[in-house]
């Protein structure tokens, strides 16, 4: 077994770290927070121009 | 379940500046100067490279004029998408949505393949024998630039600046390196592309070398999916996606310039990698480490730069309903759309791991494609609806309509140019759209908010 089939090893473990922390939070975010307020977010609530976009 | 809210509203972050535009479109981008652009010189040699490079440096200098124009007034996430639900209407949006995740989905699981060629490529030159199983590096890239999405897009996107800036400067230094401004010239256009080497398809062959031009600069108008986390988006999509257009103008010549005078173009034109073979080729180790360190930063910043715009086209397509609402959810403490970075991790999985590059990266290029003839529709219409008067723009492009008519002229010539090597695709590409174009006017768009959706303040249209 050289560095290459260690760092192969390593990549699947990396892998399934990352993997792992995002199916965790997820599933504690969904159970935390209300729908409602987890899809809340409205577009253009936050544009720029609101109050200068009509010229004339 | 627990109602532990602290408020009872959460939206996206809006934390980023021009810089960061900079990075995510560039970043997206610049792995196409790393690898793909030089199938343009196997199809027409290195003459019709150069004009395929400057051909589509006209027609993405008009995306990125008219991106500009639009963007800068519909600060939105979804980029496109939500330019054509303001603009053209339900169906058109809902087709460029689909454009916008299929073109960035495919590119993300194309650079995630290739991360598995570049580990494997280091892995066989440093004497690993028996060859490298590529699947986990290929899995770790995407499941790594998916957390760091996840995590936030102020991190995710100075990352890309950092590694993006890298890249770039790889390029510079390469061109300096070798072109004589510093040390020995080792140029040798005038041999390398004289008599039957100038055009050896002719004029043929610079047609069908636009389809690979289009490498040069495929994904700069992904800027546009910031829209709705800049701090500025009136000052910052613009300056950040010309900016973007230019650098990618220079780093393509200067990356034609140093392979066509290093490299025959028999070779040049097949080249996997064709910076790092133009590096190895320069005797210089500094200059092979520093190219293959690009190489493979360009690859993470391209598939980094993925994620974050198809999940903000996936994220605006579910909060609009155009897809299950679920979609439009925001991560209430980093800020992200977090779910919908989740569903895209297994679909770039599947083409990472499942299907040849060459078709990965048609199927990219053709969703692209008709991305870029929506845009000259969209700008005429949106000057037609709403002209300079009546809407004030954070930037106005100039020459209206010219880059319009020059922009859908050259996505017909670069359409015909596709359709000679890859027209089953095309085809096969444009039925699929046509199918979920049926199944969204008959069943889908009963579950749209049509009230909702319609969010900017502006006037009504003009002739409505």
């Amino acid at each position: 077994m050289d560095l290459w089939d260690v760092l192969e090893l390593a990549a699947w473990g990396a892998s399934a770290l990352f993997g792992l922390f995002i199916v965790i939070d997820w599933i504690r975010t969904d159970s935390t927070y209300s729908e409602d307020m987890l899809t809340s977010s409205r577009e253009g609530e936050l544009e720029a121009m609101t109050e200068e976009s009509h010229r004339g | 379940m627990a109602q532990t809210d602290t408020t009872e509203h959460v939206g996206l972050a809006r934390v980023l500046g021009p810089a960061h535009v900079w990075a995510l479109g560039v970043g997206i981008v610049l792995v196409g100067e790393y690898m793909g652009w030089n199938f343009a010189v196997g199809k027409g040699g290195a003459y019709a490279a150069l004009m395929a490079c400057w051909f589509a440096g006209i027609l993405y200098t008009c995306v990125a004029m008219i991106d500009s124009e639009v963007t800068s007034t519909v600060a939105a996430a979804g980029g496109q998408y939500t330019q054509a639900k303001h603009i053209v209407g339900p169906l058109m949006a809902f087709n460029v949505g689909l454009y916008l995740v299929f073109a960035y989905t495919m590119l993300e699981a194309a650079n995630a393949i290739t991360v598995g060629f570049l580990v494997d490529t280091v892995a066989t030159m440093s004497g690993h024998e028996g060859g490298l199983d590529q699947r986990p590096f290929i899995i770790l890239a995407i499941m790594f630039l998916a957390w760091l999405n996840y995590r936030g897009v102020l991190a995710t996107l100075t990352f890309n600046l950092v590694i993006t800036a890298i890249a770039f400067t790889a390029i510079i230094i390469l061109f300096l390196s070798t072109s004589g401004i510093l040390g020995v010239g080792e140029m040798n256009h005038a041999a390398l592309m004289s008599g039957q080497a100038a055009m050896p398809y002719g004029w043929l062959g610079v047609l069908a070398a636009m389809h690979f031009g289009l490498w040069y600069y495929l994904g700069i108008e992904g800027t546009t999916q910031a829209a709705e986390e800049v701090r500025s988006p009136a000052r910052a999509l613009p300056f950040g996606t010309l900016a973007g257009v230019m650098t990618l103008a220079i780093a393509a010549t200067l990356t034609w310039y140093v392979c066509a005078g290093l490299m025959p173009w028999e070779y040049l034109g097949q080249s996997g990698v064709p910076l790092f073979d133009a590096a190895r080729l320069s005797g210089s180790t500094f200059l092979m480490v520093l190219l293959g360190i690009g190489t493979l930063f360009a690859t993470l910043a391209s598939a980094n730069g993925c994620i974050n715009d198809a999940s903000r086209a996936w994220f605006a397509m579910g909060r609009d309903k155009y897809l299950p609402g679920w979609f439009g959810a925001v991560h209430p403490k980093y800020r992200t759309p977090y779910r919908a970075i989740i569903f895209l991790v297994p679909i770039a999985l599947i083409f990472a791991l499942g299907a040849p590059l060459d078709q990965v990266i048609t199927f990219s290029i053709l969703s692209g494609l008709l991305e870029y003839t929506f845009m000259p529709l969209n700008i005429i219409l949106f000057r037609r609806k709403w002209p300079l008067d009546t809407i004030k723009r954070g930037y106005e492009h100039p020459f209206h309509p010219l880059p319009a008519m020059v922009l859908l002229g050259l996505c017909g010539l670069a359409f015909f140019a596709v359709f000679l090597g890859y027209g089953t695709q095309l085809v096969a590409m444009i039925v699929f759209y046509i199918v979920v174009s049926l199944w969204f006017h008959f069943w889908r768009y009963r579950f749209v908010n049509r009230g909702a959706q319609f969010t900017m303040p502006w006037p009504k249209p003009r002739g409505y």
